[in-house]
């Protein structure tokens, strides 16, 4: 299963990316109030308009705020209506991206509208995401994603992998790179605070918040049309690790490096990496998992520590990266996206710019 | 901008879940307080034990009893536990590799404080009072400093075995409407209906959601529909619902607000269940402190002509 491009197959690319600002609520808004600003945003940047799009695609969850059938209301924002070429994944908006970049693939569709949102500020969202566990030996038990990802931080320090200055200093740089980001909840210097879940503190976690975000791929000539410096995909795949927490090395992160082989990352060095670590400690598996050294400049939009709304988070990377390539700031970016405790799924997309 | 409307909303899922064999077997020998781990082909015994190996996906069945005694691998602090975990006072998030076994098993750990815990550490199971065949029949771990536990050969064949469980759910969430929905809430309170223009087609959407699904744009202009409508078309509810107390048969209907694009739907009073009709023009019937109208009664006007409402959904 991968994914590569195969020769024969269309090139494909990113072409447009909005996002909203991200914030800890969104309370005056319903999802489609928080997210068509974001779809007009994306759409006016290539000229497209809804009936021009072939294909579109959404991610996102009910559980965040406890609001059953969201995404069908949340399309009303696209103009829905006569019906048009649609589906939705319950997770977060990267892997709509894949499904919609296999449509355009087959050639059933030229250009993809792909977005995704969550509202986590409505509910208790440690206590929601315990509800995708194993229900029959964990999610009884309530770990909360922090506590899985501290149980993951404690194993990284156990072996020598990190301690708690360099996890800080993750956190600070993330946080201050963020200052160049409009988009993002927290910026600057950001405490690293009290232990939330020991080895965790609070700077080592996400900001909770509410967001969302949309890109546009188009095929071919179209991708040139649409964009000046089109953000072209080598690959996307996407693996996933052992359900059982305690079967797998939580130090490592073997999906991932998978995914990042199948997609090409490995083929020549990259200039920037999005990855999509919401804890500290996560950024330690993948950089190594991923082969990132020094050279690579990592999330230099901030990454999820500065904003993380749950189901855009992955989606925002690769816009992030997209959006680096169309400003001739990288010409060969990795972009990563997670979903489930302790980085238990793994999406890494490859994007190039033309030549300069 | 006008206060932000909220409410509190619970959400409960008491989900019914039926066990494979060695769930089943597993989760039994936790009653009996024996711990059952899975043997996989090449002879690594997985606890908590799967159905199926997680490397090769082949099915695995060969059960073997594991010691109640073991080795933590990893742990996390918590010192403030959330409300349906192990333990309400606080403790360590473990992985515990049990005696016997080649992977861990997540759950708590008793202990008096961080400074107690490390990677390491020797623990045994602490049993609940009361085991019901659930992951919870093991209250927590507790620090040990003793010798392996010998575990004593169960088969993993048990009478009466559980086959499912009841995995309880509730969420506790602050919904709150956004702002075309709040608008349509206030609006309500004064006892009007108020829906919401589209600037593109021209198109009232009663309620308002805030976008129009045909252009993809959002709707503001505000506009105050009824209180008369017309009846577009209904059906009549012989069964009687849950904690409502209405008498059946009684007649449900999409109602067309004067002036709205589609029609909201409400129950018919006023007029016996097998007179009402398409076209019957109908007005809103308020108790006192209602939020809502209670039900649609005739208004007596002549019926409306077919044409004015037959594109009204
Ligand atoms: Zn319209």
């Amino acid at each position: 299963m991968t994914r590569h491009a195969p020769a024969t197959a269309r090139d494909i690319a990113v072409v447009a990316f909005a996002q909203t600002d991200h914030r800890r609520t969104s309370d005056d808004l319903s999802e489609v109030e928080m997210l068509m600003p974001v779809l007009h945003e994306v759409l006016d940047l290539t000229g497209l308009r809804t009936a021009d799009i072939g294909f579109t695609c959404s991610g996102s969850s009910d559980y965040l705020a406890g609001r059953a059938f969201s995404f069908t209301l949340a399309l009303d924002g696209v103009g829905a209506w006569p019906p048009i070429s649609e589906s939705h994944v319950e997770m977060d908006g990267a892997w709509a991206l894949y499904e919609a970049w296999t449509k355009l693939l087959t050639g059933d569709a030229d250009t993809a509208l792909v977005y995704a949102y969550g509202k986590s500020s409505p509910g208790p969202l440690r206590d929601v995401l315990t509800r995708q566990l194993d229900p029959y030996y964990v999610a009884p038990l309530w770990p909360d994603s922090v506590a899985l990802a501290a149980l993951q931080a404690q194993a990284l320090i156990d072996a020598g992998d990190t301690d708690e200055s360099a996890l800080a200093a993750i956190a600070a740089r993330s946080r201050s790179d963020a200052t160049a980001n409009p988009h993002a909840q927290l910026r600057g210097p950001v405490p690293q605070g009290a232990p939330l879940v020991r080895p965790l503190r609070t700077g080592d976690c996400p900001p909770i918040g509410d967001g969302a975000a949309a890109v546009i791929l188009a095929a071919g000539e179209r991708a040139r049309e649409l964009c000046a410096r089109p953000a072209w995909i080598r690959g996307v795949d996407h693996r996933i690790e052992a359900h059982s927490l305690g079967v797998r090395d939580l130090t490592d992160s073997p999906s991932a490096r998978l995914a990042a082989e199948r997609a090409g990352a490995f083929e020549r060095p990259v200039d920037t990496a999005e990855l999509h670590a919401p804890f500290t400690s996560q950024e330690v598996v993948l950089r190594k998992a991923l082969r990132l050294d020094d050279a690579v400049r990592v999330n230099p939009s901030g990454g999820a520590l500065a904003a993380n709304p749950v189901m855009a988070a992955g989606l925002v990377r690769i816009g992030e990266a997209a959006a680096r390539i169309h400003r001739g700031d990288s010409d060969r970016a990795l972009a990563h996206a997670t979903s489930g405790p302790c980085l238990q799924q793994n999406l890494v997309a490859v994007l190039e710019g033309d030549p300069r | 901008m006008p206060e932000v409307l909220k409410a509190p909303l619970v959400v409960e899922f008491p989900f019914t879940r039926s066990l494979g064999p060695v769930q089943s077997a597993f989760l039994t020998g936790l009653r009996e307080r024996v711990v059952l781990g899975v043997k996989t082909r090449d002879g690594r015994t997985l606890v908590p034990p799967v159905e199926y190996d997680p490397v090769t996906a082949e099915e695995i069945r060969d059960l073997v009893e594991v010691a109640p005694t073991g080795t933590v691998t990893t742990w996390a602090w918590n010192h403030e536990p959330r409300r349906d975990q192990p333990l309400d006072t606080p403790f360590a998030w473990v992985l515990v590799r049990l005696d016997g076994a080649d992977t861990a098993l997540l759950h708590a750990l008793d202990a008096p404080g961080p400074d107690s815990v490390h990677t390491g550490m020797r623990v045994r199971v602490r049993w609940a009072q009361e085991r019901a065949g659930a992951i919870t029949d093991i209250a927590c771990f507790e620090p040990y400093d003793g010798e392996p536990a010998e575990p004593a050969g169960h088969s993993g064949e048990f009478d009466d075995a559980v086959t499912g469980i009841v995995a309880a759910a509730r969420l506790d969430y602050t919904y709150s409407p956004g702002r075309a929905q709040s608008a349509y809430i206030n609006a309500l309170s004064d006892r009007r209906t108020v829906g919401e223009r589209c600037p593109s087609c021209r198109k009232v959407y009663v309620p308002p959601r805030g976008a129009c699904p045909t252009c993809g744009v959002a709707t503001s202009e505000q506009v105050e529909v009824g209180p008369g409508g017309t009846v577009t078309t209904f059906c009549v509810v012989n069964i009687k619902a849950k904690n409502l107390d209405i008498e059946v048969p009684y007649v449900y209907a999409h109602i067309a607000l004067d002036g709205a694009g589609l029609a909201l739907h409400g129950r018919i009073g006023g007029i016996p269940y097998d007179q009402v009709r398409m076209g019957l023009r109908v007005e809103p019937v308020w108790t006192e402190g209602a939020r809502y109208p209670d039900h649609y009664r005739p208004t007596g006007e002549p019926d409306a002509d077919y044409d004015t409402y037959k594109e009204l959904p």
